[in-house]
């Protein structure tokens, strides 16, 4: 359970909305399991670097249709579409 | 094999495990700068000590498999893996540079309970961003022995082998509790980072730098568009002179030959045979080891994934991953290294998507096809500002190889492969200056496979086509060339019923048959045949005049759009039966290349025919 009060709420941006260069603080995944298809995401996005707590900057979008972004998380750089980008949850700094 | 040691070297991908590999080993797995360069697993015993064998397994972040690649690398671990058993130790490898994130999974496989080593690798690279890691106080918080590795540069092999020496006699690790989720792995190995980074570091300016210029909105693209560009321009000027020595090379050959036999049977055998046919395919290696040169330095630069991530709108449009470019640019080599390289991809009908259209890529087997069309058709000269208009032709024929992969594949993903769009998510690795040693291996390797390729299959399939176009012996009294009258120029007859309404001759659809085993057969075949048919002048002038003077501009045209789709060779559809796991898509793929093929031939021919005339 994420306690959040309503001032911090209204600064938690999905990190798929985030044009380059802005920043912030991985505050906590969301996946929208709804129809299941994204049980496993939280775990990818995991497994491939990003974690509760990191700074996460976009760094470049897609020339074509600013899709896929390029993010740096902590040390590294991902590349991921926006649309799996939506389940991070980024308080902006 | 059966009584031996496996140690099985795992880590997060593009972390150095191949290249360590190959330091412990003496082999000459490939090593590249993006994630999922090895996509299979690979065995070699120990150097110093061949009671260890070691496994090369493909880069993973987890024991959870998102790919096949991925799949093979936990069923090693496992001991899962066909017969063989569960490796007594792992090589476990981690990236300096990154250890956080690294050691997530190493924790993840110490919950395995298979003793391990751990290799501290890139610590040059960790050194120059000036991060500093405690690798005593690492070894005491994951309870295993820790070694700092330079793998590219076969530092601390010595260590690494005593440490695995310790371990395999002595396996009994002490059990650390680390919880079992991905969250608390993932919490455990953030805290063990921060306790034993002394110093965090500066990162990567020059990543940050290149960057911004190579992804940049504008000149993002315009950089890939113009390094395709410029490989292809420099594929035709830069081979010239090697080639040229080539030419003179085989002309001496053929003189000399003429000068010790007397004319007769032997001659031509080895003349018209051997040299005119092997000949044919030799002149181009040049050209190959150019593109392949070019290949392997984007490869081992960190621009892979960079191009990934600029193509991955483009290829999402015909429903496709950005990651399947990787496959595909690798295709440009060859298409079952690209074929195989499709396991990175999680998606089993984007990858199916993959290896059905990896064979439209261009591969350098279709180089000697081209090129030696566009030497004979294309006049060398210059378009604009140094550009030539022989590297610009050969430019669009790669061009329309991929644009038409992207059709198929629009097509194919809206009806036989239609499935939920997939997720795109690739780490971008640090740009790296290419390791020399890696490129100049990687090319010999290349070289003495086209050369074994040369002296053996398209050797014989030439000994063979040859004995095919010189018997039966012509009647007396015969007309025409020799070659009219033997079993070359009865099939090229009957083929040639099918192939005249796409504009080939005889000696065209003859040399079709060998060049199914292999794509540069084809220009081998059509050297032995022309210089069994042609007289004696046009042969010394060569292959390239031969053709200049035998063929219509249409017919030459016709000929290179069914080499832009044409029937991949025959180990390319046995790869492609292997992935696909059977005999359904592999033969999907030569039916619908075929039509591909002759659709295209035939549009192809009358419509130059109609413009031309």
């Amino acid at each position: 359970m994420n306690v959040t009060t309503p001032m911090e709420k209204t600064l938690l941006e999905s990190l798929g909305a985030m044009r380059p260069g802005t920043r912030g603080r991985i505050v906590h995944f969301e996946a929208d399991t709804a129809d299941g298809s994204q049980a496993d995401l939280a775990d990818r996005l995991r497994e491939i670097g990003f974690a509760e707590n990191l700074e996460v900057e976009v760094l470049h979008q897609s020339p074509f249709g600013r899709d896929p972004i390029a993010v740096r998380v902590g040390k590294m750089t991902i590349a991921l579409r926006r649309k799996e980008a939506n389940i991070v949850k980024v308080q902006l700094v | 094999m059966s009584n031996s040691t496996l140690v099985a070297v795992v880590g997060n991908p593009n972390c150095g495990k191949s290249a360590l590999f190959n330091a412990l080993t003496g082999l000459r797995q490939k090593v590249a700068n993006y994630p999922g360069a090895t996509v299979e697993r690979r065995a070699g015993p120990m150097l110093g000590n061949d009671e260890i064998e070691l496994i090369d397994l493909p880069g993973t972040y987890s024991l959870t498999p998102r790919s096949p690649d991925e799949a093979v690398t936990r069923d090693v671990i496992r001991g899962e893996y066909h017969a063989e058993g569960k490796p007594q130790a792992l090589l476990c490898v981690v990236d300096a540079t990154n250890l956080e994130q690294h050691l997530r999974f190493i924790i993840e496989l110490r919950s395995s309970g298979v003793p391990m080593v751990l290799a501290l690798n890139m610590t040059d690279l960790a050194a120059r961003e000036e991060i500093r890691i405690d690798a005593a106080k690492l070894a005491q918080k994951l309870g295993v022995p820790v070694i700092e590795t330079v793998a590219v540069r076969k530092k601390g092999l010595t260590d690494l082998k005593a440490a695995l020496d310790d371990v395999l006699a002595n396996p009994e690790q002490s059990r650390i509790d680390f919880g079992t989720s991905v969250k608390d792995h993932q919490r455990a190995a953030r805290k063990i980072a921060a306790d034993v980074t002394l110093s965090e570091g500066i990162g990567h300016k020059t990543t940050r730098v290149l960057d911004g210029i190579l992804l940049n909105r504008i000149a993002g693209p315009i950089i890939l568009f113009g390094i395709l560009f410029f490989m292809f321009q420099a594929v035709f000027s830069w081979a010239e002179a090697p080639m040229g020595w080539i030419e003179d090379g085989i002309a001496y050959l053929q003189t000399g030959l003429e000068g010790q036999l007397s004319e007769g049977w032997l001659l031509s055998f080895f003349n018209d045979g051997i040299i005119a046919g092997v000949g044919a395919v030799v002149v181009f290696l040049p050209q190959i080891l150019i593109l392949f040169a070019f290949i392997l330095v984007l490869e081992s630069s960190g621009y892979m994934a960079r191009a990934a991530f600029l193509m991955d709108r483009l290829m999402a449009s015909v429903g496709l991953n950005g990651r399947a470019f990787i496959p595909l640019l690798s295709s440009f080599a060859c298409a079952i290294p690209g074929i195989m390289a499709a396991r990175t991809i999680s998606d089993p009908k984007d990858r199916l998507t993959t290896i059905l259209i990896a064979p439209l890529m261009t591969c350098s087997a279709r180089l000697p096809v081209y090129a030696v069309i566009i030497a004979a058709f294309i006049p060398n000269m210059p378009v604009w500002g140094g550009i030539g208009l022989q590297g610009l032709v050969m430019f669009i024929l790669y061009l329309a190889g991929i644009v038409f992969a992207l059709i198929v594949a629009a097509v194919m993903k809206r009806t036989i492969t239609k499935g939920e769009t997939q997720v795109f998510m690739l780490e971008l690795p640090k740009y790296q200056p290419p390791h020399w040693r890696y490129v100049l291996v990687g090319l010999y390797e290349r070289a003495r496979i086209f050369l074994r390729r040369a002296g053996t299959m398209i050797m014989s399939a030439t000994v063979i086509l040859w004995i095919l176009s010189t018997y039966p012996n012509p009647p007396v009294g015969a007309t025409e060339p020799d070659i009219t009258y033997s079993f070359v120029g009865i099939i090229g007859g009957w083929l040639e019923v099918i192939f005249a309404p796409i504009g080939f001759n005889w000696e065209i659809s003859a040399a079709l048959v060998p060049g199914m085993a292999a794509r540069e057969v084809a220009v081998a075949s059509l050297g032995t045949i022309y210089s069994l048919s042609g007289n004696e002048d046009m042969i010394a002038e060569g292959l390239v005049h031969t053709l200049n003077n035998a063929w219509s501009l249409p017919t030459a045209f016709s000929f290179l759009a069914w080499f832009v789709f044409a029937p991949q060779c025959l180990s390319t559809i046995a790869v492609a039966k292997r992935e696909t796991g059977g005999w359904k898509w592999a033969s999907f793929m030569v039916g619908y290349l075929f039509v591909l093929a002759y659709l295209a031939s035939f549009v192809t021919y009358h419509l130059s025919s109609a413009i031309l005339s």
